[in-house]
């Protein structure tokens, strides 16, 4: 049976206790999420990190669980009530709609019933997470708007472009695991894995994923929407207790939906990594030992979302937007287009993989030489008048600076003089006059 | 050919869960266009057509067409009407209708029109009502046996591959010629460099050379309504944001005048000199 008509027969009551699992699963791995967060990026910065709460500090993110939603809930005079409200949970909603889609494990028996470790298995699975993602924005980008305040909206904003900017990359990544697996379904994009991640297979693909899917979360050094530097808290600033909870609930647990997605799409999904997967035929590739598997890839990739957030530094808007459409985008569209043509060269059958290398390599021979004919960019014309700016290391001021006419200010001290006491003489007054 | 049809008269009925679904998406659908032209804010019509494509979507997923049912909710309410909402909030949260109008006797025409296309709508309705026979479109096996997303993907690119060329032909037109449009004044001498921008700063092409000073970071706060201060105590006028509401800017007239000395000695009785002027 396949995976779809496994999942078909499910009855009632194990499609609950998936989907139960699977809120328990987000709700969980955004609270382990913040607690590793803060003492990962405290090791990081040779400092402590939280160590109240528990045992070295490791109940922080439960105490902070509780506490969130219990604070005074603020609601700004300026707000639109209705989409203020409405905000978190658009937010909140597709997040947890993107794991219905993702596969952990393979047939597993669960209370006697056979079934898959997924909630289900559509034909378009991948379009489903990318559905999400699209929707997840509009709670963002309300959110900044109906605050009614400028830094939320400016967030929002940037959000907005961000986040449809950085999914057309991350389309046109998955382009290439479709073409590939032949499937749009996550199950079956697992399974045409067997032979080879598509993590080494369709690298670039990979790297490019990687770039957009932290550029897709809002997470550093893409972080523009909420750069703390410059927009305070950026859409969420006027939001507070649990609303301002479910803000932090997406976000957290998008991150743990696109790690998923990496997995799934490129390492493999709950397959047993090589050296594992040669012990005894395999055996750890089946009942619930991938689970273990599934989830250990994940976390190395929310590990590396901790690590890039400790250690790279903020990149500016422009900046950011250029990698996005002059970078990703293109280098994506000509790695698709090889791609395609070397499925069209194989699927001819007469010419082999080495007549392609070769004739590849000519290309590119070619390509590197007519690059040397072209003429380097001529240095800018040398202007007469020009005003140095700096000499010798030091800023110098420049030869035509003029000094600006208005009168400096009196000193403070004269301006503060102590005047005498003005009993019984007017003098003090008149010389005011 | 007889199990054929049988087939198709099961796939005919309509099961209860489609029943339920068609329910309640159906006058949530209604109800999002509804809202659409009777909201009065802007951003709220915009969120009320979401709700309407939203239903549409999910309304193509029962209907066994998964494919176009997300790339409806992918394209349309997250790229289209993400764009929508972008340039609304772009415009100002506060806009509303203008009510002058601009096209003479356009109310006519949008009725004249508007009731054609809803005869258009609803002769193809009622002709599928009758005429067409539901092909089923669930299963793998469905719609010539590879299943719904295979087709769509074989049909597109065979039989319309052209028709589907010139569609994304003429987007790609439409798109440049948009950015050809709105850019090439703005970007036609390119950008400055910046040191070619602090050249020019210092020869006064700008207001100052350098740029505005921060607000003040004091112990007591770090506010940017704070103003900062000149090496004299007095307030740094350019220091002060006049856009944050906040600021008030002027509210620090009397205070500044009465740092540089300007306001007038104290009353004979007064504890503290000049301090009863502040506000």
């Amino acid at each position: 049976m396949t995976r779809a008509e496994l999942l078909a027969d499910d009855p009632l009551w194990l499609i609950l206790i998936k989907a139960v699992a699977l809120l328990a699963l987000g709700a969980l791995a955004t609270m382990a999420m913040i607690i590793l967060e803060r003492k990962i990026v405290a090791r990081m910065q040779h400092r402590p990190g939280p160590n109240r709460v528990g045992p070295n500090g490791w109940f922080q993110s439960l105490a902070d669980a509780i506490k969130l939603p219990f604070k005074e809930q603020i609601i700004p005079d300026t707000a639109d009530r209705k989409v203020y409200f409405l905000a978190p949970i658009m937010a909140t909603i597709p997040a947890f709609l993107a794991f219905s889609v993702i596969p952990f494990g393979p047939e597993v028996s669960i209370f006697g019933e056979r079934t898959v470790l997924q909630l289900v298995d559509l034909p378009v699975g991948v379009l489903v997470v990318l559905a999400c993602s699209s929707m997840g924005v509009y709670g963002i980008v309300l959110a900044g708007w109906s605050s009614g305040s400028p830094y939320p909206l400016l967030g929002g904003l940037r959000s907005a472009a961000q986040v449809i900017s950085y999914e057309i990359a991350m389309g046109l990544s998955i382009v290439a695991v479709i073409l590939y697996a032949g499937s749009l379904s996550t199950g079956d994009i697992v399974a045409a894995q067997a032979s080879g991640w598509y993590f080494y297979l369709l690298f670039p693909s990979f790297a490019i994923f990687f770039v957009s899917m932290i550029g897709e979360t809002n997470r550093a050094p893409f972080d523009l929407p909420e750069a703390e530097s410059e927009l305070v808290g950026g859409f969420h600033t006027e939001y507070s207790s649990m609303k301002f909870a479910l803000f932090f609930l997406a976000e957290y647990v998008n991150m743990v939906i696109v790690s998923a997605m990496a997995t799934t799409l490129f390492l493999g999904g709950y397959m047993a990594p090589w050296p594992i997967s040669l012990i005894n035929d395999n055996y750890f590739n089946s009942g619930w030992w991938p689970l273990l598997w599934f989830f250990g890839k994940t976390w190395v990739f929310l590990f590396v979302f901790i690590w890039l957030r400790g250690t790279l530094p903020r990149m500016r808007y422009d900046q950011f937007m250029r990698l996005g459409w002059k970078v990703l985008v293109p280098a994506n569209l000509v790695w698709i287009v090889l791609v395609v043509a070397l499925r069209a060269f194989r699927s001819e059958g007469e010419i082999s993989a080495g007549t392609i290398l070769i004739s590849g390599g000519i290309v590119l021979v070619v390509l590197i030489g007519l690059s040397f004919l072209l003429p380097d960019r001529a240095a800018p014309a040398e202007d007469e008048n020009q005003v140095p700016v700096t000499g010798g290391g030091y800023p110098v001021p420049p030869l035509d600076l003029t000094i600006p006419s208005k009168t400096p200010a009196k000193p403070a001290r004269t301006r503060r003089k102590r005047e005498p006491a003005a009993v019984g003489s007017t003098s003090a007054k008149e010389s005011k006059k | 050919m007889s199990a054929l049809l049988l087939a198709q008269d099961a796939a005919a009925t309509v099961t209860t869960g489609e029943a339920i679904a068609f329910w309640i998406l159906g006058p949530l659908a209604l109800a999002g266009g509804l809202g659409m032209i009777f909201a009065r804010n802007a951003v709220h019509s915009a969120l009320f057509l979401v709700l309407t494509m939203l239903s549409l979507g999910v309304i193509y997923l029962v209907q066994q067409a998964p494919f176009l049912g997300f790339v409806q909710i992918i394209v349309y309410t997250g790229a289209i009407m993400m764009l929508f909402l972008f340039v609304l909030m772009l415009v100002g949260r506060d806009s509303s209708d203008s009510v002058v109008e601009v096209l003479r006797g356009q109310r006519l025409w949008a009725g004249v029109l508007g009731v054609g296309l809803a005869v258009l709508i609803v002769g193809a309705v009622a002709r599928s009502l009758t005429d067409v026979r539901p092909v089923g479109l669930s299963g793998d096996e469905a719609n010539g046996g590879r299943g719904n997303v295979a087709n769509i993907g074989d049909k597109i690119f065979t039989d319309y591959l052209f028709p589907f060329e010139l569609t994304s032909a003429l987007l790609i037109t439409a798109a440049i010629g948009a950015m050809v449009l709105g850019y090439v004044d703005r970007h036609q001498r390119g950008k400055k460099t910046q040191k070619e921008t602090v050249e020019a700063r210092f020869r006064g092409e700008h207001d100052r050379p350098s740029p505005l000073p921060g607000p003040g970071v004091f112990a007591t706060s770090n506010s940017v309504a704070t103003p900062a201060l000149l090496p004299d105590g007095s307030v740094a006028p350019e220091s002060l944001s006049r856009l944050i509401e906040a600021t008030a800017a002027e509210k620090l007239d009397s205070e500044r005048e009465a740092v540089a000395g300007a306001l007038p000695g104290p009353d004979a009785r007064a504890l503290a000199p000049g301090k009863e002027d502040l506000p």
